[in-house]
């Protein structure tokens, strides 16, 4: 296996050398094909993690390379999206898939000559979805978790080799959110593409990701890596497997105790104020 | 009340308000014996419409001119400056303050420094239709830039898009409910603007009529002058909403959708 993403003792802060430090001394691996989960507290920087791997933010210390080159620019081989599905309002939905092909070279530049080709493309990514009978409804027609479904095969369309998600299910109730991770799940098992997902639920964690980072309280820190060692195609039975429990109690357990050291740590410093 | 006979309601109360306060104003005039010379009854306004419709039509197409190629102007100016200023921080932080300062000063006090530049007549009521119609214009077609989900132009960053792209594949189109919304603002403030500069400075146009009827005390020709205008702009928000209509109904559609589904 051949490691494909990559972060050196990184360190990120905000608004110049007195400002807010997000991370600091981050390091973790992430092999090609891998599907990697970062969870950690609210605010520890996580989301900036994301905008540091994809390039749409420097680092302040440290340094990051993808796929062996060191990144000191917006990448162009990545597919993103967020918890907001942010598709455009005055597009159809099929459009709204192909909107990366206007963008990515070199679809970009074939876009028009082979229309049909990448048409047959957005389609199909939709069917993996089940979105097939809705591709010239407009986004505000469908249902959130339509929307993102919707988003997630915009992120794909360009068959890109990193796909980062940023707490993508974290708006969607508990039903469509288990489904739409065995959507993800075998959409991954057929591209093989690396995958980066931040996310607040443990479980969707350990269901999806080979390896788990636990990131500690602000300024961010990998503080524990897990593998999960579950077979695939893994489905909600597997969520009561005692593996599964037993890696969801484990990283719980290292979550409170952030939060509880931060806890006392703010009562200190009350103290001292 | 049910929904269809509401929405017949909704459509002819303009019509009903109109119709209402033109007969207390004829009533009024009437039983209180009001002289034509402080307020002509709108009979009499009516009858100076038809007695002097052949000037009435030549000056009112003067001004309808002078306020499209104005307009026209405001737009192209007005959506530029917009998306100038929408897109760098930089240029907007600048020019802020000088807008604000352009935006307060009353446009009327603008128009004897143009008569100076321009002259007497045409250019100056078109100048000045423009410099009130390109200030709504820019300051929402700015809005709508900045609307832009920053999320969104990260997804489309991380696939290596330029800020042209950003522009042209979010950018204006989230901004255009903003600009046609503004279309409607603008379009009445360029008629503002024409009307004024006749009145100052110009041999023609509506407000030229007026004013040459205000000094032959011909008051009910006056007051038709006032009702074209209103007619005028009225006519032209009309055109203006139908075409905000059409073009940005994604922008309404799904406010519109719930309220069906609601009522
Ligand atoms: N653009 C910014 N400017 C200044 N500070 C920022 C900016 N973005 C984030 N921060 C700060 O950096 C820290 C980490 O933010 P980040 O959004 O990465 O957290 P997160 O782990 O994604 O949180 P959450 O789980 O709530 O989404 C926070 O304290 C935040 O206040
Ligand atoms: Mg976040």
């Amino acid at each position: 296996m051949t490691e494909f993403v990559r972060l050196d003792d990184v360190a990120l802060r905000y608004g110049g050398p007195e400002g807010t430090l997000a991370l600091q001394g981050t390091s973790m691996s992430i092999e090609k094909g891998q599907f990697a989960a970062v969870v950690g507290p609210s605010g520890c920087g996580k989301s900036s993690l994301m905008k540091l791997v994809t390039g749409l933010n420097p680092v302040s210390e440290g340094s990051v390379s993808v796929a062996g080159e060191k990144v000191s620019g917006p990448l162009k081989i990545v597919g993103m999206a967020f918890q907001n599905p942010t598709l455009l309002p005055w597009r159809p939905l099929l459009s709204n898939v192909m909107l990366p092909l206007e963008i990515v070279e070199p679809h970009r530049g074939r876009l028009r000559s082979h229309i049909a080709e990448y048409t047959a493309r957005a389609r199909n990514l939709l069917r993996t979805v089940g979105l097939e009978d809705f591709e010239d409804k407009h986004p505000w027609m469908l249902s959130g978790g339509m929307q993102q479904r919707a988003n997630l095969c915009r992120s794909l369309i360009h068959e890109p080799e990193l796909l980062m998600l940023d707490e993508p299910f974290g708006a969607l109730d508990a039903f469509t959110r288990e489904e739409l991770w065995g959507v993800l799940q075998s959409i991954w098992m057929t591209r093989q593409f690396t995958t980066i997902l931040v996310t607040h639920d443990l479980r969707e964690a350990a269901y999806l990701a080979d390896v788990i980072f636990v990131m500690s309280a602000r300024p961010g820190k990998v503080i524990a890596t897990h593998k999960v060692d579950l077979p695939r195609p893994r489905t909600i039975e597997t969520t009561f497997d005692p593996k599964f429990i037993e890696i969801v109690h484990a990283i719980r357990n290292e979550i409170a105790q952030i939060r509880n050291e931060s806890k006392v740590q703010a009562e200190k410093n009350l103290k001292v104020a | 009340m049910n929904a269809s006979s509401q929405r017949r309601l909704e459509l002819v109360m303009p019509w009903l308000v109109i119709a209402g306060i033109l007969i207390v104003w004829q009533l009024a005039v009437m039983l209180f014996g009001i002289r034509p010379f402080v307020l002509p009854s709108p009979v009499a306004i009516f009858g100076a419409l038809i007695q002097y419709h052949d000037p009435i039509l030549q000056h009112a197409s003067f001004t309808l001119m002078n306020t499209m190629i104005g307009f026209a102007c405001g737009i192209l100016f007005g959506v530029t400056l917009g998306v100038v200023i929408g897109s760098s921080r930089l240029i907007y932080v600048g020019l802020y303050p000088v807008l604000i300062g352009f935006n307060s000063i009353p446009k009327v006090a603008v128009v004897p420094i143009l008569v100076l530049w321009l002259g007497i007549g045409q250019p100056t009521a078109i100048a000045t239709a423009f410099l009130l119609s390109f200030f709504p214009i820019a300051v929402n077609v700015a809005t709508g830039l900045a609307t832009v989900e920053p999320e969104l132009e990260d997804v489309l960053r991380s696939l290596g898009a330029t800020k042209r792209d950003l522009l042209f594949k979010v950018g204006l189109p989230r901004a255009m409910p903003y600009f046609f919304a503004s279309l409607k603002v603008s379009i009445t403030l360029a008629f503002i603007g024409a009307v004024i500069a006749e009145t100052i400075a110009s041999n023609d146009g509506i407000g030229y009529l007026m004013l040459q009827a205000s000094s032959q005390f011909r008051i009910p020709l006056m007051f038709a002058g006032v009702f074209v205008i209103a007619l005028m702009g009225i006519a032209t928000f009309l055109v203006f909403a139908y075409i905000e209509k059409r073009m940005t109904g994604w922008a309404t559609r799904g406010r519109n959708l719930q309220a069906a589904g609601g009522g």
